[in-house]
C-alpha cells in the first residue's frame, strides 16, 4: 500500500521552522529567561526528528548534511575552549567575561562568553540525540 | 657501604652476571665462576674470627629507611660468624660438587647458579642482620630461592609438589614471624635485635610478649622442619642433590635454629619458651628418627634424619635456656646444653653434608637411590664407602667421630634436666632423657640401615639401571673434605672451642656472660663413667639387637592408618580449602543479577538502618514545613496510582505508559515548585525516554512476549519496602536537622551583578558551576558514541555471518 503523507509533509515544512526558531529563541533567552543550551538543543533535535518522521533518513541527510558525531566533538571543543581561553588572561579555568559592545547591525549588545560555552552544550545535545536516534533508526 | 655489607650481598651481585657468563662462555662449566666467591668469602669470614674475638662484635650500619628505623645493620658476633662460615664453607664445597654432579649439556646451569647464589646471599643476610625487618626480608628470600631450587626440574610433577609444599609452609611461618617481629617493635619501639635484647627485661610482662614469642617460634619451627611442620622437608628431596646437601641439611633448615638461638636472650627466661623449644625439639627428634627407619629411599632417610637432628639441636637450645635461672651456680651445668647445641650444629653440617653427597654419588653412579635395590657397593666404590662409613657412624654417635662427642654432651644435658627444679620439671623432666635415649636408638638403627644396606650385602648389578663404578675424583673432593672434618673435629674438638663455639654460645646467652660466668668449653672423649656413657653403651647394644631383628618389628609402621598421617592431613587440608572456598564462592556468587541486587540493597538497609538506630539519628521536626496544597495532593495521588500500575500491570506497554505518566507528573511538580527550566527539560527527556522504551518493547523477542503479571516474591517485597522506609526516614531526619543556612543567597545576590544574567539556574549551570556542565555534556557525548558503537560494531554477528 502506498501511503500518502502529503498533509504531514506540508505541515512539517512549516512547523519544523517554527520549532527551530523557537529552539533558537529558547537558546538565546537562556541567560535571562528559562531555557538555555540544553533545552534549545533538545528542541532543535525535536525539529529534526519531525523531519525524520515526515521524510526518510536519506532525504533528511541531504537536507541537513551534518555528521552528528563530529558535532559532538565540536561542541565539546567549544566548551573546553571557552574554559581554556580564560587561562590566557591569567584567570582560573572557566572564568567568564562579559561586556557591552556596539556592533554594526545590532547596535549596542551585551556579549557574554557564557554563550560560547552554551553553544558547546547546544551542539553536544543536538549531536548526541541525533546520533542516538539515527543509529537506532538505521539499525535493522 | 662497608666491606662487610659488600660480602653479604656479593652473592646476589654475582648472580646478576651468571646468565651472561653462562651464555658467553658455554665451553666452561658455569660453576667454576661461582666457586670463587664462596671460597673468597669463607676466607674473609675466617679472618674475622680473631678480630671479632678481640672486639666482641663487629657492627656496620647502612641506612635504608632511617625514618622507620629500618637500616641494614650488619652485626657479626660468634653466632652469626659460625653460621656465615657454615654457609660459605659448605657453599664452596657444594658448588664444587655440583660442577661434577650437574651436566653442562643437559641442565640449565644459568638458572641453577643464580638461584643458588640468591640463596647464599639471602642466608648470609639472615644470619648477619641485626635489624629484624632486614632479617625478615632475607628470610623470605631464602624461602623463595629454596622454592626455585626445589622446583629446579620443574617438568617433574613431584618437584612442583615439593616446591609448593615447602613454599606454603615456610612462608606461613615467615609471615607469623613477621607478626612476632612487629609485636616486638610495638613493645620496644626498635627493630634492632641488640636494643630489644637490652629491653627484654622490661617487656617480659607485656601482654603481647607471649604472643610475640609463639609467633617467632612458629617461623623458626616451620623453617627448621620441626614437628608438625617437618612434612615439607622429605618432599623437598626432589631437588638436585647438591641443593639437598646445602639447603636441606646444612644451611636453610638451620635458619630456624639460628632464630631460636638469636632470640634466646629475649625470650628464654619464659617457661613457655623452655617447654615449646625443648618439648617440640624432643618430639621432632623422636618422630624424625622413628620415621627415618621405615624409609627406603636414601634421601628420604637423610631427610627424616635431618628432621630428627634439628629436633635434637632445638631441644638442646630449649634446655640451655634453663641455665638462665641458675646464674648463682658457680659451675653452671646447664650452660653445657648450649655448648652442645652449637657443637652439634657444626657436626651435623659436616656429616650430613657429606652423607647427602654420598647419596648423590650413589644415585649418579647406579641410577637409583632405593636401598632395596642397592647393596654390596663396598668393592665397587671404595672411597664413597669410606666417606659413608665416617658419616653414618658419626651420625649414629660412635667414637671416634664428632657425632659421638656431641651425642654424649646431648645425653649429659638431658640427664641434667632431672636435677632442675623449675617448671614442674622434677616430675615431668624424667621424660627428657628417656625420649632422648629412645630417639638415639632409632638414630643408630637408621644410620646402620643407611650404611649397611647400601654398601654391604649381596651385590646385585642386575637390579641397577646403570653399571656402577667409582665416582669421578671431582665429585669426591667435597665429601672427602667434609669427612675429614668429621674426623678432625672428632679427634681434636678443642680447636673449635675457643675460636668458634665459645663466642657462639656466648652470643646465645649473653646474660650469663654478664653475670660473670664463662663458657668453659672442654670437650674430651673420656669423661669418666657418667650416666651418658652407659646410655651410649645401651644405645649401641639395643640398636644392634633391633637392627638385626628389623624385619620382625617393622610391621608397627603399618599401625598408624594412612588417614592420620600428617602428609595426608596436609594434602586433604589443601583440597578441602580449595573445594571449600569454591563451594563458598559458588554459594553466594550465583551469577544472577537479582541476587546481587538483593545483597546490595540488604547491605544498604542494614548499614543505614543500623546507623540510624545506633546513633539515635531519627528526628522529625515539622516547624519549617510548607503547607500542603490541593495540587500537591492530586499530583501525589497520580504518582502513587501510576506506580502501583507499573507493579500490577499485566502488559509491559501499560507499565511504560504509566512510567511516562509519572515523568510528566514530575514535570508538573517542577512547575508547581517553580522550576521552569526543569519543567522544559523533564518534558522533553521524558518523551524521548518513553519513545526509547517503546522501541525496546517493540523489539522484544516473540518467544518471551507472554503477557503476565510480575510474580510476587516476599523477599523482594520486604527488601523494597525496607529500602523505601530507610530512605524516607533518612530524608525526614535530614530535613529536620539543618545545621547550616543554605548558600543560595549568594547566587541570588550575584547572578545579575557578577555574571550579568537573569536566569539563575542557567547562570549556575554555565558560569558558577560550569565545570560540572562541561563533564555532563562529555557524559552525553560518550553515551551517544557508546550507542553508536554498540549498534554498529557487532563483531560477533559479522563473524557468524
Amino acid at each position: 500500500m502506498n501511503t500518502n503523507d502529503l498533509i504531514l509533509q506540508t505541515a512539517t515544512k512549516i512547523v519544523s521552522f517554527i520549532i527551530l526558531l523557537f529552539s533558537l529563541h529558547i537558546f538565546f533567552a537562556g541567560h535571562y529567561n528559562p531555557g538555555g543550551g540544553f533545552v534549545g538543543g533538545l528542541l532543535t533535535s525535536g525539529a529534526i526528528v519531525l523531519l525524520l518522521l515526515a521524510y526518510d533518513i536519506k532525504t533528511v541527510a541531504n537536507i541537513l548534511p551534518f555528521d552528528y558525531r563530529i558535532m559532538i566533538a565540536v561542541g565539546l571543543l567549544f566548551a573546553i575552549g571557552t574554559g581554556a581561553g580564560s587561562l590566557i588572561f591569567n584567570v582560573p579555568f572557566l572564568t567568564h567575561a562579559f561586556g557591552d559592545f556596539t556592533l554594526p547591525i545590532l547596535g549596542k549588545t551585551s556579549l557574554h562568553t557564557a554563550v560560547l560555552f552554551d553553544i558547546g552544550v547546544y551542539l553536544v545535545v543536538v549531536g548526541a540525540t541525533m546520533t542516538i536516534i539515527q543509529t537506532i533508526g538505521e539499525s535493522e | 657501604m662497608s666491606v662487610l655489607h659488600f660480602a653479604i650481598i656479593a652473592p646476589l651481585l654475582l648472580g646478576l652476571f651468571i646468565p651472561l657468563l653462562h651464555k658467553k662462555l658455554p665451553g666452561l662449566h658455569t660453576g667454576w665462576f661461582v666457586l670463587i666467591l664462596p671460597a673468597v668469602l669463607f676466607i674473609y669470614f675466617l679472618r674475622l674470627i680473631p678480630k671479632m674475638n678481640n672486639k666482641g662484635a663487629i657492627q656496620e650500619t647502612l641506612n635504608w629507611i632511617p625514618s622507620l628505623g629500618i637500616n641494614f645493620t650488619a652485626y657479626v658476633d660468634g653466632l652469626g660468624l659460625l653460621f656465615a662460615l657454615l654457609i660459605t664453607g659448605i657453599g664452596s664445597l657444594v658448588v664444587l660438587y655440583s660442577i661434577f654432579y650437574l651436566s653442562k649439556e643437559k641442565e640449565n646451569l644459568g638458572s641453577f647458579y643464580v638461584y643458588l647464589l640468591m640463596f647464599m646471599g639471602a642466608m648470609l643476610g639472615v644470619v648477619l642482620s641485626d635489624n629484624l625487618i632486614v632479617l625478615y626480608a632475607f628470610w623470605e628470600l631464602t624461602s623463595f630461592s629454596s622454592f626455585l631450587l626445589i622446583g629446579f626440574w620443574y617438568e617433574r610433577e613431584r618437584s612442583r609438589y615439593g616446591a609448593q609444599k615447602s613454599m606454603l609452609i615456610t612462608v606461613f611461618g615467615g609471615l607469623a614471624m613477621l607478626g612476632g617481629f612487629l609485636l616486638l617493635h610495638i613493645m620496644t619501639g626498635s627493630f634492632s635485635v641488640r636494643e630489644i635484647i637490652a629491653l627484654s627485661g622490661e617487656i617480659s610482662s607485656d601482654p603481647l610478649f607471649i604472643t610475640a614469642l609463639v609467633l617467632v617460634l612458629l617461623g623458626a619451627f616451620t623453617k627448621s622442619a620441626q614437628f608438625p611442620f617437618h612434612i615439607w622437608l622429605p618432599d623437598a628431596m626432589e631437588a638436585p642433590t647438591p641443593v639437598s646437601a646445602y639447603l636441606h641439611s646444612a644451611t636453610m633448615v638451620k635458619a630456624g635454629i639460628y632464630i631460636v638461638a638469636r632470640m634466646s636472650p629475649i625470650f628464654a627466661e619464659q617457661a613457655t619458651w623452655f617447654w615449646l623449644v625443648g618439648g617440640i625439639g624432643l618430639l621432632t627428634l623422636l618422630w624424625g628418627s622413628f620415621n627415618a627407619v621405615k624409609q627406603t629411599d636414601l634421601k628420604a632417610i637423610l631427610a627424616f634424619s635431618t628432621v630428627s637432628q634439628l629436633g635434637l639441636i632445638m631441644s638442646l637450645l630449649g634446655v640451655g635456656a634453663a641455665a638462665l635461672h641458675f646464674t648463682e651456680l658457680d659451675n653452671n651445668i646447664y650452660m653445657a646444653a648450649t655448648v652442645a647445641a652449637v657443637f652439634h650444629l657444626i657436626n651435623h653440617a659436616t656429616f650430613k653434608g657429606s652423607l647427602f653427597m654420598v647419596a648423590g654419588i650413589v644415585d649418579h653412579e647406579t641410577g637409583t637411590r632405593d636401598i632395596r635395590k642397592l647393596g654390596g657397593l663396598m668393592q665397587v666404590m671404595p672411597i664413597t664407602f669410606t666417606i659413608a662409613l665416617i658419616g653414618t657412624f658419626s651420625m649414629a654417635g660412635l667414637p671416634p667421630f664428632n657425632g659421638f662427642l656431641s651425642k654424649e654432651m646431648f645425653l649429659e644435658s638431658m640427664v641434667d634436666v632431672l636435677s632442675l627444679n623449675i617448671f614442674q620439671l622434677s616430675t615431668w623432666g624424667v621424660l627428657f632423657p628417656i625420649i632422648a635415649w629412645i630417639a638415639s636408638v632409632f638414630t643408630f638403627i637408621y644410620s646402620m640401615i643407611l650404611f649397611f644396606k647400601t654398601f654391604t650385602g649381596k651385590y646385585k648389578p642386575e637390579n641397577l639401571p646403570q653399571k656402577p663404578h667409582e665416582a669421578p675424583i671431582g665429585m669426591l673432593i667435597s665429601p672427602v673434605v667434609l669427612a675429614a672434618l668429621v674426623i678432625a673435629f672428632g679427634l681434636f674438638p678443642n680447636v673449635l672451642s675457643t675460636s668458634i663455639i665459645e663466642p657462639a654460645a656466648a652470643s646465645i646467652m649473653p646474660g650469663l656472660i654478664d653475670a660473670g660466668l664463662a663458657f668453659d668449653v672442654n670437650i674430651s672423649f673420656w669423661h669418666g663413667f657418667t650416666p651418658a656413657l652407659f646410655m651410649t653403651i645401651g644405645i649401641i647394644l639395643i640398636g644392634i639387637l633391633l637392627y638385626t631383628t628389623l624385619p620382625k618389628w617393622k610391621k608397627i609402621y603399618g599401625l598408624l592408618p594412612k588417614k592420620f598421617t600428617l602428609n595426608n592431613i596436609y594434602d586433604n587440608g589443601l583440597i578441602r580449602t580449595e573445594s571449600g572456598s569454591k563451594q563458598a564462592t559458588n554459594l553466594y556468587m550465583t551469577g544472577s543479577i537479582r541476587t546481587y541486587m538483593l545483597y546490595i540493597f540488604i547491605a544498604f538497609i542494614g548499614i543505614l538502618g543500623f546507623t540510624l538506630v545506633k546513633k539515635n539519628a531519627f528526628i522529625i521536626d515539622t516547624s519549617d514545613v510548607a503547607p500542603i496544597g490541593l495540587y500537591e495532593i492530586v499530583l501525589t495521588l497520580i504518582i502513587v496510582a501510576a506506580s502501583l500500575t507499573i507493579l500490577m500491570a499485566k502488559s509491559r506497554l501499560t507499565s511504560i505508559i504509566a512510567l511516562g505518566a509519572i515523568g510528566y507528573t514530575v514535570a508538573l511538580f517542577f512547575l508547581l515548585f517553580r522550576a521552569p527550566d526543569l519543567v522544559l527539560t523533564q518534558l522533553v527527556i521524558e518523551t524521548i525516554s518513553v519513545a526509547l522504551f517503546l522501541l525496546c518493547f517493540y523489539h522484544l523477542p516473540k518467544l518471551n512476549r507472554k503477557e503476565e503479571r510480575m510474580k510476587f516474591k516476599l523477599t523482594n517485597a520486604i527488601v523494597a519496602a525496607g529500602v523505601g522506609i530507610v530512605v524516607t526516614l533518612i530524608a525526614l531526619s535530614a530535613h529536620s536537622t539543618k545545621i547550616f543556612d543554605s548558600i543560595a543567597q549568594y547566587y541570588i545576590d550575584n547572578t545579575a551583578e557578577k555574571a550579568a544574567g537573569g536566569n539563575m539556574v542557567n547562570v549556575i549551570l554555565v558560569d558558577f558551576r560550569g565545570f560540572d556542565t562541561m563533564f555532563e555534556i562529555a557524559v552525553l557525548g560518550i553515551a551517544a558514541l557508546g550507542i553508536y558503537g554498540m549498534v554498529r560494531l557487532r563483531l560477533s554477528r559479522r563473524k557468524s555471518e
